[in-house]
């Protein structure tokens, strides 16, 4: 019946060269997506290819776009990439972001004439910790009820985003604001400093740089990471070893929370200076597929950031010069997982094309 | 009128002289990291029991899987009735009339008896079953065709295997193993059972690599060794288990050296009145256990498997817990902790070898260094947090070096190793641990003899140094090799203990029925 | 319209795609595959089942196309999870963004746009009944339908050779193997169906339920449906009861207007989601129950030599 044109058999040695096939291949597929899927809406393909890979580098702002985006991406897949090497599945950064971004903003709007610089780091605090809180919840659930993290995660997602249009539009909107839903702009110690004047990006990827390099270290060498993996790759061997199941759920989350909570105060405190109803185009879910074309791990993650945020940003240049839906970029989101995935079976099995293997006569 | 169906036997039996029912020539299969065929022919004629005997890892399970279609050759040629077929897929080898009783069961738990056997016939469940208990009468295979799979003990399991595969009419069978999930008592009827169906024409293909039972059961046997065919078409009848050995294994089979135990007088790990029910609904209730280990001895736990080992093997662990308040039903060097962790439990002196290598004991992604780790780490493998590589990389060289690991070195990954020298890897880890006490769960299980072998001398020598040894195992040979003496299980229930001199098989294999428990004289293998 | 009738309609309506695609997903679970794309696929069937209903007005067509779409979609997820043992948690989800950004990409010319609602089918004489007689019998067809699926889908799972070598394939894929089943095939088709399933609910939400296009337009729907299937422990019976308890939370909203109390539509917006993970939590805490009836493969990478 279906017997398949190719072998999939399981690899005994893992190769050194062969992940990077995978995120090469997706990456490449996506650029020829791209131009195919503008091609079709009447860019012409050089224009297309233009818009969505050279643009993002052909300024000074561009780049600078580019870095101010990819701080989020990198600092929320860190942190969601310790959890999905402990299988433990948080598709909530998106809510987690938006509480960040909530808890960041109370200090801000609160004291809004504050001159204290010790502002921004309790601001940091505050919405870590309310990421944190909020991955809490699904981690409790998970841990104490068995409810499975994926579903819990999603659902919180959407009521964060109640909850924030909630605050926006009530309690924490801009008293003079017009009734616009917004809250007041936030004083300059709130503010992350900018670069390069002129430009938007700021000292959060700095931040989130340091961050992988700390991902690294845990995940790499810490005895913590190491019973995360075990817990991820084989869990009957790490309830054998004794390494606590509960402990690797809460762990993962908290991580990826506090991450994704720190991400949504850069937001606020970064490009938008003020709490809005839209805070995040995607970050969170965008930081998923960034997780995981890096391969989980935290230098390719680097690279994965990177090139996420070339997309948003081509896809924002293709927005504004040639009329293409912003909805672009999240079908090529979707291209650059899907084909990651599938171009794993090359990094993860052996793939022999025929059916047969041939044994020359009087082999073994 | 289904007697007649069945009943197929073309001419008088006269197995030898007839055409070949199957034939293989040349037979050759490869995996990534071994060639497990290699050139394999034999042949078997109808009515014939032809057993296929070759110790764990001699390719045995390969070749009847490539019989039955499961998988395909890279070479050579099957012939059955004479013509060379390629036989796709299992179901068309049961359209050729090939059928095949698996080793480890390829039955669905959540299904009952009826619809498991009817996925294999065209059938619908509800019209099996009057033929269900027909063919159960005719060849003294009882069994429910209501019932569900997981309600089952392994025996009744068998039965339905075999009853789905003689409903399909096979003029060969194929059994794998048939006798390793069967108490001694349940053997006869197996044999007579096969023994029927060669009466009738059919061929049996019978796997084992026990030798008394090839003896006295089947007319020729072909023997392999390493993939190959060392003796096509030998009668077994004629050898002696000695001469089988060799042929097996290439020399003779090594005996650990013991001598008689000195066990001390305090025990170093008690179980007291431990009853548990699990979690799983398809697990076993363990009822009222109570054991004692002492330091120098070897105690052994016997049964046939699914009476409950794996619960009791995971309690004794601490890889499933028992809730605080029973804390104390388990007591490892006068501490109670029937609450504690595997950790906890480690850092009292205890240490387990469990019945999965791949994913429980190691990690198959990870090298051997990163499996030490696993529950090495407490012993100096990491210091404030983070591991200490180098310390790791020496530990795992100790254990390749000390055990005979056979392996590319310690960044091999533990999935390219093979089961028995992965097994050895994780004895020689648990051993350099230290430990006052070890628990090994079916710890030869699909090891090569010489593996075996190496295994059980470590497992006397600890036992001369001083530790506590439990081993569980459905090997009864293997205890009453090494044991100084045995528990029974049986459906949770622990016997009362046997001294190594007053274990004969009559005994024990009465125990394995549930002998010891008042009321159930020669009580039945099988759960209500 | 008396408050009544509003509300048990409302809960059909809000009902009818939920079962619709929580019964295909319930398939593609039971052998064995955790498809988390269903938002995704309901999204896309909605953006195409609008656009064939702006432009042909045949609303059976549109539902038909809506799922076949949706389907062709799943048919990626299939070749990923299957063809090359693709992680299923993660391939669902990036499947899930890629029907999501497509739908946005191919209804972008709609959005916002209005169609005519799909013709009612009142039944004879029920839905004259009094009190209840609007509200249950006065729907389109697809409403009346929903169930007779269920019902449909229960027979062919329990009582069905097909069935069988569906639920076998979930609990054993090594075991079906050994047997002679096509592990990969099965799963192919369960997969096909539970993506038109979703796309026939996705398309019913745009051209029947909202008649409206708007990007966004699920909302979440897909993963409640996902969360409906575990609460409802596999099981088509508790589906159905499942779905319909859903829709009653996701009309809340209505019902607390129609009570006059002032309380923040976010906070009636999020009951669904909030009943949702109660529900989990409720379900998940009977471990047994799981285990007796999920699908012992779920979610596994099923992996064989050849």
């Amino acid at each position: 019946m279906m017997r398949l044109p190719w072998v999939i058999e399981t690899k005994t040695e893992r190769s050194t060269s062969a992940p990077l096939i995978a995120p090469f291949a997706a990456v490449a597929i996506t650029v020829c997506a791209g131009v195919i899927i503008l091609s079709i809406l009447g860019v012409s393909p050089g224009k297309a290819l233009f818009f969505l890979y050279f643009a993002p580098f052909s300024s000074g702002f561009n780049i600078s776009e580019v870095f101010l985006k990819m701080g989020p991406l990198l600092l929320i897949a860190q942190g969601l990439a310790i959890g999905f090497r402990a299988k433990v599945w948080n598709i909530g950064a998106e809510g987690q972001l938006l509480l960040g971004a909530i808890g960041g903003s109370l200090l801000p709007i609160f004291f809004n004439d504050s001159q204290n610089p010790l502002m921004l780091p309790a601001m940091a605090l505050v919405g870590g910790c309310f990421g944190m809180g909020w991955a809490a919840i699904a981690a409790w659930l998970r841990a104490r009820y068995n409810a499975n993290e994926i579903l819990v995660t999603l659902m919180l997602n959407s009521i964060a985003l109640q909850l924030l249009f909630y605050l926006v539009s009530g309690p924490l909107r801009d008293p003079l604001g017009f009734n616009f839903p917004q809250s007041a702009l936030f004083p300059d110690v709130g503010m992350l400093p900018i670069l390069f004047s002129g430009f938007r990006v700021n000292i959060s990827i700095f931040f989130a740089i340091g961050v992988s390099l700390l991902a690294w270290l845990f995940v790499e060498r810490s005895m913590t990471g190491y019973k995360l993996e075990v817990g991820g790759t084989a869990p009957d061997a790490a309830r054998y070893a004794g390494f606590s199941e509960a402990r690797a759920i809460w762990l993962s989350l908290l991580i990826g929370g506090t991450a994704a909570g720190l991400a949504g105060v850069f937001e606020v405190a970064g490009p938008l200076g003020q709490l809005q109803r839209v805070v995040s185009p995607g970050y969170g879910f965008a930081a998923i597929i960034v997780a995981f074309l890096g391969g989980l791990r935290a230098i390719g993650i680097l690279f994965a950031a990177f090139f996420m945020a070339v997309i948003f940003v081509g896809g924002d240049i293709a927005q504004t010069s040639a009329g293409v839906p912003f909805s672009v970029n999240i079908v090529l989101q979707g291209i650059l997982l899907v084909t990651y995935l599938a171009a794993r079976v090359f990094v993860d099995y052996r793939v022999r094309f025929g059916t047969r293997r041939r044994i020359p006569a009087g082999a073994g | 009128m289904r007697n007649q169906e069945l009943d197929i036997r073309p001419s008088p039996q006269n197995a030898g002289a007839e055409a070949p029912l199957l034939e293989l020539v040349g037979v050759t299969k490869a995996f990534p990291a071994v060639l497990a065929n290699d050139n394999v022919s034999l042949k078997i004629a109808p009515g014939e029991i032809h057993a296929i005997l070759g110790e764990n890892g001699a390719g045995k399970s390969t070749l009847v899987k490539t019989i039955y279609g499961v998988l395909a050759p890279d070479a050579g040629e099957i012939r059955w009735r004479g013509e060379a077929v390629e036989i796709r897929n299992p179901a068309h080898a049961r359209a050729l009339g090939i059928g095949m009783v698996f080793q480890h069961f390829s039955l669905f738990e959540t299904l009952t008896v009826a619809e498991n056997i009817s996925l294999a016939t065209p059938k619908t469940a509800a019209k099996l079953v009057p033929s269900i208990t027909e063919i159960g009468e005719r060849f003294g295979l009882p069994v429910d065709p209501h019932a569900l799979v997981h309600s089952l003990s392994v025996g009744e399991r068998q039965r339905v295997e075999i009853i789905r595969c003689l409903l399909q009419d096979p003029r060969l069978i194929i059994m794998d193993e048939p006798t390793s999930v069967l108490p001694p008592s349940g053997i006869p009827a197996l044999f007579e059972t096969i023994r029927r169906l060669a009466d009738q024409g059919r061929a049996v293909l019978f796997i084992s690599h026990k030798l008394e039972e090839i003896r006295a059961l089947c007319h020729k046997a072909t023997i392999m060794r390493g993939g190959k065919v060392v003796t096509e078409a030998v009668d077994p009848t004629q050898e002696t288990n000695e001469s089988l050995a060799r042929l097996m294994i290439g020399r003779d089979i090594p005996h650990p050296r013991r001598a008689a135990a000195t066990p001390a007088d305090a025990a170093a790990m008690e179980v007291r009145d431990l009853t548990y029910v699990p979690a799983d609904p398809f697990g076993t209730t363990l009822s009222d256990v109570s054991l004692a280990l002492r330091p120098g001895e070897i105690v052994g736990i016997a049964g046939v498997s699914g009476n409950g080992q794996k619960e009791l093997a995971a309690i004794l662990s601490g890889e499933t817990l028992l809730p605080p308040r029973q804390q104390d039903r388990i007591v490892i060097n006068g501490r109670s902790c029937g609450a504690a962790d595997s950790g906890k439990r480690r850092d009292l002196g205890f240490a387990f070898v469990p019945e999965e290598r791949h994913g429980r004991g190691a990690v198959p992604e990870m090298n051997l260094k990163k499996n030490v780790i696993l529950t090495a780490h407490s012993f100096g493998l990491a210091n404030r947090g983070f591991i200490k590589r180098p310390a790791a990389r020496a530990f795992a060289k100790q254990c390749i070096d000390q055990m005979d690991v056979h392996c590319s070195g310690w960044d091999a990954e533990a999935r390219s190793l093979s089961g028995g020298n992965l097994q050895k890897f994780i004895v020689g880890r648990e051993i350099r641990l230290g430990p006052k006490i070890l628990l090994a769960a079916q710890p030869t299980w699909g090891v090569d003899v010489g593996a075996a072998a190496a295994i059980r001398q470590h497992l006397v020598d600890l036992r001369d140094n001083g530790v506590a040894i439990l081993i569980i195992s459905d090997e009864l040979e293997e205890l009453l090799e090494i044991a100084d003496r045995l528990h029974v299980i049986f459906r949770g229930h622990l016997s009362p203990s046997i001294d190594r001199v007053d274990a004969d098989s009559a005994l024990i294999g009465d125990f394995m029925t549930g002998g010891f428990l008042p009321g159930q004289p020669n009580g039945e293998a099988v759960p209500s | 319209m008396d408050t009544l009738t509003f509300l048990l309609s409302g809960t059909l309506l809000a009902a009818t795609p939920l079962l619709i695609a929580a019964l295909g997903e319930l398939v593609v679970e039971k052998a064995g595959v955790l498809n988390l794309s269903i938002e995704g696929m309901m999204a896309l069937g909605a953006a195409v089942g609008f656009i064939v209903v702006s432009n042909t007005e045949s609303y059976w067509l549109a539902i038909f196309i809506g799922g076949l779409v949706a389907s062709a979609l799943s048919v990626v997820f299939a070749a990923v999870v299957l063809l090359t043992l693709g992680n299923q948690v993660a391939t669902g989800i990036a499947v899930g963004i890629l029907g999501l950004g497509l739908s946005a990409l191919i209804g972008q010319p709609y959005e916002s746009m209005t169609v005519a609602p799909m013709a009612r089918l009142p039944i004879p004489l029920l839905s004259e009944l009094p009190i209840v007689g609007r509200g249950l019998f006065d729907h389109v067809a697809v409403v009346y339908l929903a169930p007779l699926l269920a019902v449909a889908v229960w027979f062919m799972l329990m009582k069905t050779k097909l069935g069988l070598i569906v639920r076998a394939v979930g609990e054993s894929p090594e075991s079906a193997h050994a047997i002679g089943y096509n592990v990969n095939a099965i799963r192919f088709a369960a997969i096909l169906f539970g993506g038109f399933m979703a796309g026939v609910a996705g398309a019913f939400i745009s051209v029947a339920s909202t008649t409206l296009w708007a990007n966004g337009l699920i909302a979440g729907r897909g993963w409640i449906v996902v969360a409906l299937v575990v609460f409802a422990t596999w099981r088509s019976g508790r589906i159905v009861i499942g779905a319909y308890l859903f829709g009653a939370a996701t009309i809340g909203e209505l019902l607390v207007q129609s009570f006059g109390l002032a309380i923040p539509s976010q906070l009636l917006t999020s009951v669904p989601f909030i009943a949702t993970i109660i529900a989990i939590v409720l379900l998940s805490m009977d471990g047994r129950s799981i285990r007796l009836n999920a699908p012992v493969s779920l979610g596994r990478v099923y992996h064989v030599t050849q």
